[in-house]
């Protein structure tokens, strides 16, 4: 083999590994931070080192009750979408009023708290990582530690909370207002009544199939709330460096979304 | 644990070795010894020493990267040394619980060179912040205590404005005023007068100088500027490329025969008369670079 060859190789190999490193050493420093949000959450108040519930729910404003109006609006497209497609290949088999049968199941299993989670993380990961970023490269956190107010018990910790509570609720808002929507339009093109069509989805749904899309949701939602902190935590440079580290934010929480949601359908059929 | 408390009584008497006669004999508020900071492989402070004196006010000096801030971040234990150790008001800071920690935080104030303020409260509630989380105290009263500091740095009345609403050095004077709500022992301040103009910078100068008297405070200043390092220090410390050059007071300071402090000191004095471009390329430090080297 030729010397310039190999040594291309070697850096390749060696740029890699790298990466290797950077990488667990990133996950270490997630599974610190929400470890120790975990501390805080339970030791604070002995700590005298309380979680604001004030704080708490402004997040849940924040991330919740304002992402209300573009969650009904994706949870309703999609749910009429499904109905659509549903309708369109099972009408090959002539089994189209099984459509319902589809649309309950994966709308609680699958498209509500995937969709839920991507959104939540385009919009409420992003701001957190950018809020973080902000304050980091502002001496901001400094200012906290020097007050003996921890910011992991200050910033962290609502942020987290508020997520945990409101990815799950939006997530069941969009189940239902998924399911809902696609009940509209199932009923005008199969002539099938609303109260049939429900009287048809309880049937149909199980307690573990929600468990199953809330479940989930309840890690998406730890998942976006971590991996924003982190990445505002870790911010370098100026206003680029937020800028970077937002959109960093964001893509590393829907590709984790992604990855949880594939091995909890795995999980789920063993 | 007795004999460190021992000696730590004893400090105060005997004043540190080779101690200047100006200097103030106040206990010895902060003791550092033989700190090594590193930033990733690269060492930033070298072995230093240092001793500050209750109720002085102490300027660590040096060019733009020389380290003046890393120290200042070891001293608040905002970073851990690589070797060394820092005493803060009879403390190990390396040895310390975290609830030691909290403890010791409410004594110590620091305004940090941006200010720090966090933009989504009012200043009022900015400096109402560390009686909020640190205190009992109800809102009546918090309220009244930071008003007091308020007036203390001349910002009476602007409670209600967000920090978005105030000059830079408005921006300044409220973090000093949220730096000493909790009355610290000890107050740190990054660059006081960065990127502020004359008048601004040397009323906050005076500032400084009102609170070490009003209010008995240890001050340790991180500043750059001669002109205002010389108004308000009891004793300089020179940091230059991580090593102390010189620990004194200003005059002796200007007495000093270390070529390279008479280097530092004159190519900064030099700053009124050169024109703007050539300062600002001496300000980020490549011509000190240049000028210390052997
Ligand atoms: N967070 C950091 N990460 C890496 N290097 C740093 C960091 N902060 C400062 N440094 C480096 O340490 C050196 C000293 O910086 P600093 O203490 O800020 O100097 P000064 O305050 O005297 O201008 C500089 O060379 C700077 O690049
Ligand atoms: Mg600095």
């Amino acid at each position: 083999m030729p010397e310039e060859t190999q040594n291309s190789v070697i850096r390749f190999t060696e740029k890699m590994g790298r990466y290797t490193v950077d990488a667990i050493e990133e996950l270490g420093i997630y599974g610190a931070l929400f470890g120790e949000s975990v501390y805080w959450i339970f030791f604070g108040a002995r700590m005298r080192q309380p979680v604001r519930i004030s704080s708490v729910f402004a997040q849940m404003m924040e991330i919740g009750i304002r992402a209300i109006p573009i969650i009904a609006l994706m949870g309703s497209t999609i749910g009429i979408m499904l109905a659509i497609q549903g309708i369109y290949s099972l009408r090959i088999f002539g089994a189209e009023s099984r459509v319902v049968y589809g649309i309950a199941l994966s709308v609680t299993r699958e498209f509500a708290p995937l969709i839920t989670g991507i959104l939540v993380a385009g919009r409420s990961g992003s701001a957190l990582a950018a809020r973080l970023g902000t304050m980091t490269i502002n001496q901001e956190i400094d200012a906290l530690n020097v007050m003996g107010i921890n910011p992991v018990r200050y910033l962290v910790v609502p942020a987290l909370l508020a997520m945990v509570v409101m990815v799950p609720a939006l997530t069941l808002f969009s189940m239902f207002i998924g399911m809902y929507s696609a009940g509209l339009y199932v009923g005008v093109d199969l002539d099938i009544g609303m109260a049939a069509y429900i009287d048809q989805t309880i049937d149909i749904l199980t307690l573990n199939d929600l468990m199953h899309g809330l479940g989930k949701s309840l890690i998406f939602a730890v998942l976006i709330a971590i991996i924003g902190v982190a990445n505002g935590a870790l911010v370098k440079g100026g206003a680029e460096g937020v800028g970077k580290i937002t959109t960093r934010a964001v893509v590393q929480a829907i590709i984790a979304i992604v990855i949880t949601d594939m091995l909890f359908a795995y999980m789920a059929i063993q | 644990m007795t004999a460190t408390a021992k000696n730590e009584e004893q400090a105060p008497e005997g004043a540190p070795e080779g101690a200047p006669k100006g200097a103030p004999k106040g206990a010895e508020v902060i003791q550092v010894r033989d700190l090594v900071a590193h930033w990733g492989p690269r060492k930033i402070l070298n072995e230093i020493n240092l001793e500050i004196h209750e109720g002085e006010i102490m300027v660590i000096m040096g060019g733009s990267g020389s380290g003046k801030s890393t120290f200042l971040r070891h001293l608040m234990a905002l970073e851990r040394p690589t070797s060394g150790s820092i005493n803060v008001l009879g403390r190990d800071i390396g040895s310390m619980g975290v609830r030691e920690m909290f403890e010791l935080r409410k004594k110590i104030g620091v305004a940090f060179q941006g200010g720090a303020l966090f933009s989504s409260m009012t200043v009022g509630e900015n400096i109402m912040l560390p009686l909020h989380e640190n205190t009992g105290l109800d809102r009546m009263t918090m309220e009244i205590m930071a008003r007091m500091k308020l007036e203390v740095v001349d910002l009476a009345g602007f409670e209600n404005l967000m920090p978005s609403e105030l000059s830079g050095g408005m921006i300044k004077r409220a973090a000093f005023a949220r730096a000493i709500i909790m009355d610290p022992k000890i107050l740190f301040c990054d660059e006081p007068s960065a990127g502020l103009d004359p008048v601004v910078s040397s009323a906050l100068d005076d500032l400084i100088l009102r609170m070490r008297d009003a209010m008995g405070m240890t001050i340790v200043v991180v500043t750059h500027e001669l002109e205002s390092a010389f108004k308000i220090a009891d004793r300089i410390t020179m940091l230059d490329k991580g090593d102390i050059l010189f620990t004194g007071t200003v005059k002796e300071l200007k007495k000093s025969k270390n070529q390279r402090i008479q280097n530092l000191l004159n190519r900064q004095t030099e700053e009124d008369t050169l024109d703007p471009d050539e300062y600002l390329r001496r300000l980020t430090g490549e011509e000190l670079g240049k000028g210390a080297a052997p």
